[in-house]
């Protein structure tokens, strides 16, 4: 009886979960990238995908961030399946409950930093302009980069712009961040800092993350290390 | 969920952005729109000007008695000779009279009809100038002055005097120009007139008639009805001509076909009589369409140019869109509103240089012999060339931005964030 409390209470917090995932590429030949790919992230876990460059795991990063549905499986983001789901719906889905960060800072250049991170909140379109605002300015705050608000996403530094992005990515309160690499292209002081930025995230506010990273230092101080080769999960 | 409020946002900073891209693209469809309007209202004024020029003195249906060979020979009634084959030599035209048998009822049935804007009787004759002892061939036409302003503009060919002065006067002429110069003659001074039967009478000059032909300005002249029967020596209900003037210029030939029937006279409509005037209203009309039209497609390609650049340099802002929860849609529509503002910026300046163009060339003098009321270019302002023009200028741009903004909906962010 306790056993089954504690298994609906895990269930309850799984954000993210991946069932028998399959992919392939078929040009230029056939190849079998995922192989029965299964797993589940929690509330507040800080996950890391490790593995070797072609092991697939940005290709099912992708899958799981709902962009990519070209596979095979099943996914569930907050115990609701989204597979074969419309397009116009993952959007919504994409925008409201996934941020991202990548290893390239990727904001809109001709904006300020302040619309950049803005516009996720534009888009889901819940609350009034001052309430993004404000909520902006605080997501901002919290990264210590509220004095760059004003400035041209264009005009602000490597590692500043990757704190931009990740304010983006938690303007909408998602229920887990996902990042490709995030520290790729900083150096070892600005990635020492994104990474205490996550850790920060997930233990103050319980987030969920899942990064794919090469770095082994960061890997390593992560809650969980998903082990990939060849297609499949080692552990 | 389309949040307009956002995509027009994220538009209108790509434009301001890219402002020299963004206003050359304008400019074309400017340039265009523009030269339509301009075109389009200076050569429709010429069309309408030259259509007035001929039609609006033109009767709608004339009716007049003519002089023709009858159509039965004598030998097709005698039945003797039915079956055989006949042949009539030297055929002379039947003896019939000038006048119109019972003109003023069939005026009166004609101006009862509903299609009928008015029937005007008209005495047309041959008449000598005589200055001294030189005698000049002319026409002298009877008419009522002040309908014939009415219905056919008449007041406009008057240069000197008017309809009112000829038709207040008893025995007045309304000379025409080229006469008047002939024999060195102004307002005011008397004519010396002579019907071919016969007979001298003096009238008054009360005006000058310049049609703009200078063949029938030699020649022409008009006096009232009344004047030119005394003249002939001619009953009251002596008329020549009926000119018949209707509210549809469509209805010229179905009337004028009833009235041939009726009445057995000759009856022609304005379009038999004037045929080649519409073909050339068309072609005209034909090139000013195929001009503007051309001009368009090449700024709806400059516009399509644009928008594919700047998708093409926008690669990553679409990836990062799609990914933070913009669907393929709000892309497509993010580049298709850009393309729409550049066609209605754009739009909205060619209407104003247009305009300016057009009232520019409407103020240009235009003076020539043959047009005596036309002193500037004509220019016809309609505004439904407006209303087209603007439409084109939306629709050049909708479809010059469609197919680039497709591609923007395709894109997938996969490819792009992972391509880097």
């Amino acid at each position: 009886m306790i056993q089954l409390e504690l298994l609906e209470a895990n269930k309850m917090s799984v954000v993210l979960e991946a069932k028998h995932i399959n992919k392939y590429f078929k040009k230029p030949v056939l190849f079998h990238v995922l192989k029965d790919i299964n797993f589940q992230i929690r509330q507040g876990e800080f996950t890391s995908i490790m593995g070797k460059s072609g092991c697939g795991k940005s290709t099912l990063l992708y899958i799981l961030s709902t962009m990519d549905t070209d596979y095979e499986g099943e996914l569930f983001l907050n115990q609701k399946l989204v597979t074969n789901e419309t397009r116009e719906h993952l959007s919504y889905l994409r925008n409201k409950h996934i941020g991202f960060v990548f290893q390239f800072h990727y904001l809109l250049s001709e904006f300020s930093v302040l619309e950049n991170v803005m516009l996720p909140a534009k888009k889901l379109g819940e609350k009034t302009l001052q309430e993004i605002e404000h909520d902006a300015m605080n997501k901002l705050k919290i990264l210590n980069i509220d004095h760059l608000a004003k400035k041209r996403a264009s005009r602000v530094s490597g590692g500043e712009k990757q704190r931009v992005a990740i304010a983006r990515a938690l303007i909408n309160n998602p229920s887990i961040i996902m990042g490709d690499e995030p520290t790729g292209n900083l150096d070892s002081y600005n990635s020492e800092n994104v990474f205490n930025i996550f850790k920060q995230l997930s233990e103050e506010q319980g987030l969920s993350l899942l990064v794919v990273t090469h770095d082994e230092d960061f890997a390593n101080k992560t809650d969980r290390i998903i082990q990939m080769g060849d297609g499949k999960i080692i552990s | 969920m389309i949040n307009w409020k956002v995509i027009l946002n994220i538009a209108k900073t790509h434009l301001l952005t890219k402002i020299k891209q963004t206003s050359t693209a304008a400019l074309g469809v400017t340039f265009g729109i523009g030269s339509y309007i301009t075109l389009v209202c200076f050569m429709t004024g010429l069309n309408m000007m030259l259509d007035d020029l001929i039609l609006n003195q033109t009767p709608h249906v004339h009716i007049y008695n003519e002089i023709e060979p009858s159509k039965k020979q004598p030998i097709s009634l005698y039945d003797d000779v039915k079956n055989s084959f006949n042949v009539v030599h030297s055929i002379k035209p039947k003896l019939s009279q000038k006048k119109i048998h019972n003109a003023l009822p069939i005026i009166s049935y004609l101006e009862k009809d509903a299609n009928v804007r008015g029937a005007l009787p008209q005495i047309k004759t041959q008449i000598f100038y005589i200055a001294g002892s030189i005698e000049i061939g002319g026409n002298l036409t009877g008419i009522n002055p002040i309908d014939e302003a009415r219905l056919f503009n008449m007041g406009d060919y008057i240069v000197e005097g008017s309809a009112e002065a000829l038709h207040n006067s008893d025995n007045g002429i309304l000379l025409g120009i080229g006469i008047a110069k002939k024999m060195s003659l102004k307002v005011g001074d008397r004519i010396q007139i002579s019907p071919i039967n016969g007979g001298n009478f003096s009238l008054k000059i009360v005006g000058f008639y310049q049609s703009g032909i200078a063949d029938l300005d030699a020649i022409q002249s008009f006096t009232n009805i009344k004047t030119v029967q005394r003249v002939l020596g001619e009953a009251k209900n002596y008329i020549t001509d009926i000119n018949v003037k209707l509210y549809d210029i469509d209805q010229a030939l179905p009337l004028s076909k009833k009235i041939e029937q009726q009445f057995k006279l000759k009856a022609i409509d304005i379009k038999t009589a004037n045929a080649q005037f519409e073909t050339g209203t068309t072609i005209r009309n034909l090139i000013t369409y195929a001009v503007s039209v051309t001009l368009l497609i090449v700024a709806g390609f400059g516009i399509y140019n644009i928008l594919n650049m700047l998708i093409y340099e926008k690669m990553n802002d679409i990836a990062i869109l799609k990914a933070t929860g913009f669907s393929g849609k709000d892309v497509q529509l993010i580049f298709m509103s850009q393309a729409m503002i550049i066609g209605f910026v754009g739009g909205v300046l060619g209407l104003l240089i247009g305009f300016g163009l057009a009232s520019l060339i409407g103020t240009i003098p235009f003076q020539t012999e043959a047009l005596p009321t036309v002193a500037t270019y004509p220019i016809n302002m309609n505004p439904l060339f407006f209303v087209i023009g603007f439409s084109f200028a939306m629709l050049s741009t909708f479809l010059a931005g469609y197919l680039p903004s497709k591609k923007a909906k395709k894109i997938d962010p996969v490819r792009i964030i992972r391509g880097q």
